[in-house]
């Protein structure tokens, strides 16, 4: 088969381009640390997801040195916690989002950052996030998810690691 | 002699098929225009809609455009370049019809229960779904009912193509088959393959769900379905235009083809990898393993290599034609090309704006980078590129050729059409852009009013220029837009509405044969039979194991059991 020697050039470079993009995708993931989303939350029943053995009421827990664990429900059309009330959680700390739907499919994404999953019913998606300046995040809910779907949005108010350890009432489990 | 005078049924079958398309088209892009105006705030409160009713609009402007637009346009191109390649009618027109007229009823179906979102009184019940439909979002059975006709109606009319072709190859046992007419056929077998996926969300689950027959259905599993499809069908768009490109617009520029031996291995190459790639639209989704979508964001990675063939075939064509027009110089060719022809403008932009759409697409399927844009109006502003102008702009660009030719008519307003692909351009670059960069800073998609806590405190903080300047150059590009549209509606009405038998047309039919003929390439390129083949391998090594999972953990629920919820327990 015939085939002109720029065309060659110009397949060789396509494939050292392919061959890149992926290099670096596995890199961030390998090298730099970039977690994503994948099946270790498990599955709850869509009916009735908080009571699940996989789940925990909606809330902020501690479950080790530094580890955090935020349980977030989605409803039409809050977070909860996180529309009525804002989620605190410490900054330079590891905090493990597991957030689930009871209703319809939603989105969790926090604007202008990576920390971005679909929340599917019947799903819990988790994800590691550290956060590593005090500051408020807003939530957006990105997945249209019924008529008022543009009201459902939420804070995360991330406070300073020692002032957030002093007030002492979130709950410890092991996990 | 002009195609209607030698193929008059094909001629009518491929005018009903753009005419349906020419008005989806025409109510979408209203729909599109709304949307830009609401969206951003302008107008807003002047806009007969209320802030849900703009996910009935929504709702409309994706099935319409993205579902209904394409699918006539595309069966319709197909009857004319496999007729015309094979240079003989249709084996059996009535199975066209049949096809024909099964997309038909599914659409209005499913568009009347989408208009219910207006007024309530129009028959059957509303569909504010939006055109992913994700469950447990319910539509009424009815909408259901009409996605399904309009993919098993593509389907019907697919069939045609392969029974033509069997007879052709009957008579002529020895060649090659035509390229055209090779475009066609491996696009129907990706596509048979891919709406495979939709067809079985579509059947199995949400219509006995929405009769109430079965109580619940899969999230995970309805959406993983769509989204076997979800990607694949957006080859189903690109590859209408590719034949476009390859084909038609080389002879436009004055030469032909360069290599039809690299334009049949880059259409094997989507037979091949189209299919196995949906998961990149699911790399934010729980209860998938990473190494699923890893698979999956290799294959898409993989198919960048037909994409950047075809950009390297495509203006290799065109150099070579503007040099037969005695062009000269490194970039000298780029003037002497017939840029005031709307059928040539319409089709080369297209193709440059699709090198833009690319790169953003290269980001997307990126499995990391991918969650700073994932749902953000990025990825709208995206596909705006893609099937937006690369397949719209080049079916207008088609149009300007073809219509004459399927009339016997001349196209009228030369001067409207020879703008309009250069204002469509425009306001492309200033809605796209926006759109691109206001993903970057967290802008949602699909929701009426983007910004936070109403219109005050917005939280996004945009890394080039600022979020009013964004929202201005979304309403203003998607006023231009519409504007455009209407160019194109007014020449076709005019065309097809003028006397026929008035002159000469001043198109022909002819294609010149490629530079490189498929006498270089091996005959192994036309068994389709292979190539399908090794097409369902790579869809179970990359669908089995994850569709088994969402089975297994219980078909309607997941963490139930396999069959719980269908046996009442």
């Amino acid at each position: 088969m015939r085939i002109h020697r720029f065309e060659k050039l110009w397949l060789a470079a396509a494939f050292v381009l392919i061959a890149a993009f992926i290099a670096t995708i596995v890199y961030g993931s390998l090298g730099a640390g970039v977690a994503m989303v994948g099946d270790e939350g498990g599955t709850v029943n869509p009916d009735n997801p908080t009571a699940s053995d996989n789940f925990r009421d909606p809330g902020v827990y501690q479950t080790g040195d530094g580890e955090y664990a935020v349980y977030v429900e989605a409803r039409q059309f809050a977070f909860s916690p996180g529309t009525n009330q804002p989620i605190r959680v410490p900054a330079d700390a590891e905090v493990t989002f597991h957030v689930t739907s009871g209703d319809v499919t939603h989105g969790f994404e926090l604007v202008g950052t990576n920390v971005n999953t679909m929340v599917i019913p019947g799903q819990v998606a988790e994800l590691t996030v550290e956060f590593d300046e005090a500051r408020t995040h807003h939530i957006v809910c990105h997945e249209y998810c019924g008529a008022a779907h543009h009201a459902m949005e939420g804070t995360i108010e991330v406070v300073p690691r020692d002032q957030f350890e002093a007030q002492n009432d979130v709950p410890e489990v092991s996990d | 002699m002009a195609f209607v005078d030698k193929f008059p049924n094909e001629a009518k079958l491929v005018r009903w098929h753009f005419g349906v398309g020419f008005i989806a088209l025409a109510i979408g892009g209203l729909f599109g225009l709304v949307q830009a105006l609401y969206r951003t705030g302008y107008f807003r409160d002047a806009l007969p809609i209320d802030a849900s009713q703009y996910y009935t609009v929504l709702t409309g402007h994706g099935v319409l455009l993205a579902l209904v637009f394409t699918t006539f346009l595309i069966c319709g191109f197909f009857v004319w370049a496999v007729t015309r390649s094979l240079d003989r009618q249709l084996a059996h027109q009535r199975v066209a019809w049949v096809g024909f007229l099964s997309m038909l009823v599914g659409t209005v179906l499913a568009a009347l229960t989408i208009l219910n979102g207006f007024a309530p009184e129009i028959p059957f019940g509303s569909a504010d779904v939006l055109y992913t439909f994700y469950a447990p979002l319910q539509a009424h059975p009815a909408f259901y009912v009409g996605a399904a006709l309009l993919i098993v109606g593509s389907w019907i009319v697919g069939a045609e193509y392969f029974l033509t072709y069997r007879e052709w190859r009957a008579d002529n046992p020895d060649e090659r088959i035509p390229l055209q007419t090779f475009m066609v056929l491996a696009t129907f077998i990706m596509w048979y393959l891919s709406s495979l996926g939709v067809a079985v969300e579509v059947l199995a689950f949400l219509i006995p769900w929405s009769l109430g027959w079965i109580s619940q259905v899969d999230p995970l599993l309805t959406r993983t379905l769509f989204w076997y499809f979800g990607h694949p069908v957006v080859y189903f768009w690109l590859l209408p235009a590719y034949l476009a490109w390859y084909t038609i617009l080389p002879k436009l520029a004055g030469g032909k083809l360069f290599s039809d031996p690299l334009a049949r291995i880059v259409f094997v190459l989507f037979v091949l990898l189209s299919t196995p790639v949906g998961f990149h639209h699911q790399y934010t989704d729980p209860g998938i393993a990473e190494g699923f979508k890893f698979i999956a964001m290799t294959n898409t990675f993989m198919l960048l290599l037909p994409s950047l063939l075809t950009a390297f075939t495509v203006v290799a064509s065109l150099e070579h034609g503007a040099r037969q027009r005695g062009a000269k110089g490194y970039f000298g060719w780029l003037r002497a090309l017939p840029w005031g022809q709307p059928a040539f403008s319409a089709m080369a932009l297209a193709g440059l704006v699709f090198a833009a759409g690319g790169f953003s697409g290269m980001i997307n399927a990126g499995m990391n980078i991918n969650y700073l844009i994932h749902n953000t109006i990025w990825v709208p502003g995206h596909f705006h590129l893609t099937v937006g102008t690369a397949f719209a702009l080049t079916m207008m660009g088609v149009s300007y050729w073809l219509v004459p030719q399927i009339t016997g008519k001349q196209l009228q307003h030369k001067t409207i059409a020879a703008v309009q692909p250069f204002v469509w351009v425009v306001g492309m670059t200033l809605m796209s852009n926006a759109m691109h960069r206001g993903g970057l800073a967290g802008l949602p998609r699909r929701t009426a009013k983007p910004l936070f806590r109403g219109e005050g405190a917005a939280p996004f903080d945009p890394v080039v220029g600022s979020i009013a300047e964004m929202q201005l150059q979304i309403a203003l590009g998607g006023t231009l837009l519409f504007v455009a549209l209407a160019m194109f509606l007014v020449v076709m009405t005019g065309t097809w509405l003028s006397r026929s038998g008035v002159g000469q047309l001043s198109v022909n039919g002819t294609i010149p044969s490629p530079l490189s003929g498929p006498a270089d390439s091996p005959r192994i390129l036309d068994n389709l039979k292979v190539w399908a083949g090794i097409a369902v391998v790579l869809v179970i090594i990359a669908y089995g194991l994850p569709l088994y999972s969402m089975l297994a953990d219980g078909i309607l629920s997941p963490g139930a059991g396999l069959l719980a919820p269908l046996l009442g327990l």
